[in-house]
């Protein structure tokens, strides 16, 4: 049996492509857009286009704050993507403070607009870039990507987790080593689009269907 | 380090075929544009441009269905664009699977429609497309003026003054055509791809021309972020692993 995935819908994503890419990887793919939907789910995605403050008030008026943390207390398996990663963390300064899920302990904040040698830095940051993979964390969703898989990024703020050890990779831009996933437990954050990565992304996305047994 | 540019493979399709013309005129029908997006991918191609060049005579974009069936193979960014009157033209097709919208005649006709759709799918998602044709091809300080409805109209307004008054609106990227060199495999328009790279501050796709690796490499080093290419793909002239091996030869990194 294909394992079962709720993409979370709340009005802001590219909800499709999510679909499309999550079944050619071997899950049954449903939306979940009430809190029945999330707490009734045995794994989760939470895709993400748009704003921070935007995408939050989207979670709040649809009641699935409290869903999403109480499944992701349980060890619900649980994949943040782009903007769904960035609202794992305990806010963002995106339109506004604006706090965030509180899954993993840190902040988000916009991409410098310079490069390290003082260039101007073009944002968003948009294209293809290599991952480099932090050594030591468990791998996760991770475990079938090679140092150096290029992911496609399209974002403007990134990630500052407060644990080190909760950044799982890391891509350059500009110089700058910028936050690329991150892990904590059940819960796996992209700010790349693995639907959008190819091979690369399929990988991940392959990963964690085989994790939901 | 040099910078690393993406290919894009760009597919005009007119009602459900993959068309190629030159200089817009004369469409010839090659196939399922679907299947030619699939090959592409596979190959290793950065991203798909679709284009339905005739949605702005029938003021509508016919693109969905294309679009539908794309996503469930082909995994990398889309944009579609042709015909897209509106912040809710736009969401339909990105409803369908696109990741990005290219908007041209509706927004020399309207401006704010940038800050529109903006506002509404975030910058990332607004490419404004410019068709540039020159004013005098045997005055080059003449300039360029922007086109719509395919090449066939101008809008008087200067391609230069509306690249920036466009991102100054919230366009995120830029997809920048040379009406002049479309679909002749002749070479790009090298100097309108500098000029406007060189003044906006947002990725530029450059398009229109495209014959060869080296165009390709010229068109990197003059500052475009991306390159579409159509004809040298559609008629089999060169494959996408070759032509980015091409272009490595030449000192252009491009991704694996």
């Amino acid at each position: 049996m294909r394992p079962l995935v709720t993409v979370v819908d709340y009005g802001r994503s590219n909800l499709l492509s999510v679909r499309r890419a999550l079944e050619h990887c071997g899950a049954d793919v449903c939306f979940g857009t009430q809190p029945g939907d999330i707490l009734r789910a045995r794994a989760l995605v939470l895709p993400g286009v748009g704003a921070f403050a935007d995408g939050m008030a989207r979670l709040r008026s649809q009641r699935l704050v409290e869903p999403l943390l109480q499944k992701a207390g349980e060890g619900t398996p649980l994949l943040g993507i782009c903007l769904g990663m960035q609202m794992l963390l305990d806010s963002s300064t995106e339109g506004g403070f604006t706090r965030g899920l509180g899954l993993v302990e840190g902040t988000v904040s916009p991409l410098p607009e310079t490069a390290a040698d003082g260039a101007p830095l073009k944002v968003p940051h948009i294209g293809w870039s290599p991952l480099r993979l932090a050594s030591g964390t468990e791998r996760g969703l991770l475990k079938n990507t090679r140092n150096g898989d290029e992911v496609y990024f399209v974002h403007s703020f990134q990630a500052l987790p407060r644990r080190g050890e909760d950044c799982a990779a890391t891509v350059e831009y500009g110089g700058h080593t910028v936050c690329a996933a991150v892990q904590r437990q059940n819960v796996t954050g992209f700010q790349f689009h693995p639907e959008k990565s190819g091979p690369a992304g399929l990988a991940m996305l392959r990963a964690f269907v085989e994790s939901l047994g | 380090m040099s910078r690393k540019i993406r290919l894009i493979a760009r597919l005009d399709v007119k009602d459900d075929f993959l068309v190629k013309g030159i200089q817009y005129e004369g469409l010839r029908k090659l196939g399922d544009p679907h299947d030619f997006a699939r090959r592409y991918y596979e190959q290793g191609i950065d991203e798909i441009l679709y284009l339905d060049t005739v949605a702005s005579l029938y003021e509508r974009n016919n693109l969905g269905n294309i679009l539908e069936r794309t996503t469930a193979d082909v995994f990398i960014p889309i944009t579609a664009g042709g015909g897209l009157r509106s912040a809710e033209d736009v969401g339909a097709v990105l409803k369908a699977g696109a990741d990005k919208a290219a908007v041209n005649t509706a927004a020399l006709r309207r401006p704010e429609l940038i800050t529109e759709v903006a506002r509404a799918f975030g910058s990332q998602c607004m490419v404004l497309s410019i068709q540039a044709k020159r004013r005098d091809p045997a005055r080059p300080a003449a300039g360029w003026e922007a086109y719509y409805d395919n090449g066939r109209e101008h809008s008087g307004k200067d391609v230069l003054e509306w690249a920036k008054q466009a991102v100054a609106l919230g366009a995120g990227e830029i997809l920048l055509s040379s009406v002049d060199r479309e679909g002749f495999q002749k070479g790009m328009d090298q100097e309108l791809i500098a000029a406007v790279a060189g003044l906006v501050d947002v990725p530029v796709i450059a398009a229109g021309g495209a014959a060869s690796a080296g165009d390709i490499a010229a068109a990197a080093k003059g500052g475009a972020d991306a390159v579409a290419v159509g004809s040298i793909l559609h008629y089999g002239k060169t494959d996408v692993p070759a032509l980015k091996d091409e272009v490595r030869a030449l000192g252009v990194e491009v991704r694996r």
